[in-house]
């Protein structure tokens, strides 16, 4: 019996066509009748999803030098602010900065514009040097005219996240969708079984280095993501019940389609961008069997007041109950609604299983792992002198 | 014959707020009929949502006799629109959709639109991410 693989046994198989693949939800099936054992045997890698609105994104742009040349301090995508502190026409636009006479339209719709081959407004003001003399530009640019167009999200994929109610008597618009009062609604994010992260909890297969699907092309993770926190509460299995560790990815962006990276404006909130991110894990050992075989019902996560300050727990639900259309909190039934796309999910762990299987994508093993210790910092308000000092 | 249920919107001109149009409906021509929705602004116009319950000719009959007094009818379907060919199937119009018009497929979790249980109250226009949905009830467009 074949109790570990490593990396290059598998990636063997998959340039033969041979290796087996599943979805993270087909395993989960599988595992009610097979033991991790025979999942290592019988099975490769296990493809993990999620399609969900994840605000930390954006893009690095590289214009061109105009003539005569401009060192660009303000910079404006069709009217979307983006960031001038870069070198002379390099840019980084963020997907939730928004026009201001347009609130709905942000970096994450000039994202998606640029993508789809559209042509964007560039406006851009410099303060003139000697060696680029230049003070204005308007002109227009898209997917074929830049240099280099590079989607990097500082914190995505997130492992698990939390449930939002709104126990308050308003209703609560947030980036959970909008929240009906007296708890007459909860929002959910996560794909559950098929999500990345709380398939290889303890980060033993995806770290720095790791081949990923992202926005339809390939991409790669290259560092934990902000915020990564492994120190949250965990269950018996050693998974955390609430929103824990994240990554961060990076993938060419002329490569990718809007059927993968979404443009999206939440009321009263603003602009955010829904990302689809596949990552592949290889079926190492019985641990890693273990772990791709978790279904929704050992999978929980918390569930918080998001109409209260400071978004106090009121309760913990597993995705099995989520997915069933009602959670019981505090004794009251409430009907939940996810908020970022289940069959998107499943269409691109799908996507990758087919192209794992054909022996179009291989599995790259991590070049470093993530760190294991880490959690959050609060940010402290310090008292300021006149002088910028503290006091 | 069969009792057919729809559900229209009626659009009231100024002139036409003093007349008990409803009361006729049911006296008269036998409807059954729930109020879904209701906006009077006095002396410029009303919006109003009803299910009209009754047999298809008498059906036809009422909604004669209310466009022969400046009503419009129209049927709540062909007043909303919804872009399903964009629609991701994220889920945010089904949080807030408390009529049931707006449903998850528990097995292959794309979203479903049951334009018959919409009730108007145009939730989904703005819980809607991508901006999908559009619903025509006061005639603002």
């Amino acid at each position: 019996m074949i109790l570990s693989k490593t990396y290059s046994e598998i990636n063997e198989k998959i340039k033969r066509g041979e290796a087996v693949v599943l979805t993270a939800e087909e395993v989960a099936e599988m595992a009610k009748t097979c033991s991790p054992e025979e999942i290592v045997e019988k099975v490769d890698v296990v493809t993990t999803a999620t399609f969900g609105a994840m605000c930390s994104s954006g893009a690095f742009i590289n214009f061109g030098h105009a003539d005569p040349p401009i060192r660009m301090e303000k910079i404006r995508l069709n009217g979307v602010p983006a960031y001038g502190g870069l070198a002379a026409v390099d840019t980084y636009i963020g997907a939730t900065s928004a026009n201001s006479n347009n609130p709905e339209y942000g970096g994450a719709h000039v994202i998606q514009d640029l993508i789809d081959g559209k042509n964007i407004i560039l406006e851009a003001w410099g303060k003139g040097t000697d060696c680029y003399p230049r003070k204005h530009i308007k002109t227009v640019i898209n997917k074929e005219s830049v240099n280099e167009m590079i989607l990097f999200n500082p914190r995505n994929a997130y492992q698990n996240y939390n449930v939002a109610v709104n126990t308050t008597s308003k209703i609560k618009y947030t980036y959970m969708g909008t929240l009906l009062p007296n708890m007459r609604n909860a929002t959910y994010s996560t794909s559950g079984e098929l999500s990345p992260l709380l398939n290889d909890p303890e980060f033993k297969t995806i770290g720095i280095g790791t081949r990923i699907f992202i926005g339809g092309t390939t991409g790669y993770v290259v560092w934990p993501g902000t915020q990564f926190h492994t120190s949250r509460p965990k269950d018996e299995n050693g998974v955390p019940v609430t929103n824990a560790a994240t990554i961060a990815v990076i993938g060419n962006l002329k490569e990718m389609s809007s059927e993968f990276l979404q443009a999206a404006y939440y009321e009263k909130y603003g602009v955010s961008l829904f990302v689809g991110i596949g990552i592949p894990i290889p079926v190492l050992n019985v641990e890693m069997a273990k772990r791709v075989s978790i279904n929704n019902s050992q999978i929980q996560t918390s569930v918080l007041d998001y109409g209260s300050p400071g978004t106090p727990k009121l309760g913990q639900v597993t995705y099995e109950q989520l997915r069933s259309g009602e959670i019981e909190v505090n004794g009251q039934k409430i009907r939940t609604a996810p908020v970022a796309s289940l069959a998107k999910a499943r269409q691109i762990a799908n996507l990758l299983k087919d192209k794992i299987s054909k022996g179009e994508f291989f599995i790259q093993e991590p070049i470093q792992l993530f760190p294991s210790d880490t959690s959050l910092k609060k940010l402290a308000e310090i008292d300021i002198d006149d002088e910028g000092g503290t006091l | 014959m069969n009792v057919v249920k729809r559900r229209i919107i009626l659009r009231f001109p100024p002139q036409s707020g003093d007349k008990p149009l409803s009361y006729v409906l049911v006296k008269d021509y036998d409807i059954r009929i729930n109020i879904l929705k209701a906006e009077v602004m006095p002396g410029k116009r009303g919006s109003l949502l009803l299910e009209m319950e009754a047999k298809q000719s008498n059906l036809d009959k009422g909604i004669a006799y209310l466009e022969a007094h400046h009503v419009e009818c129209q049927p709540l379907d062909k007043r909303i629109s919804f872009n399903s060919e964009k629609c991701i199937s994220c889920g945010n119009c089904t949080a807030v959709c408390f009529a049931g018009a707006l449903t998850m497929n528990p097995g292959t979790w794309l979203l479903e639109f049951n334009k018959d249980e919409c009730v108007a109250c145009e939730l989904c226009v703005k819980a809607c991410p991508l901006k999908l949905f559009d619903i025509d009830f006061r005639d603002e467009n």
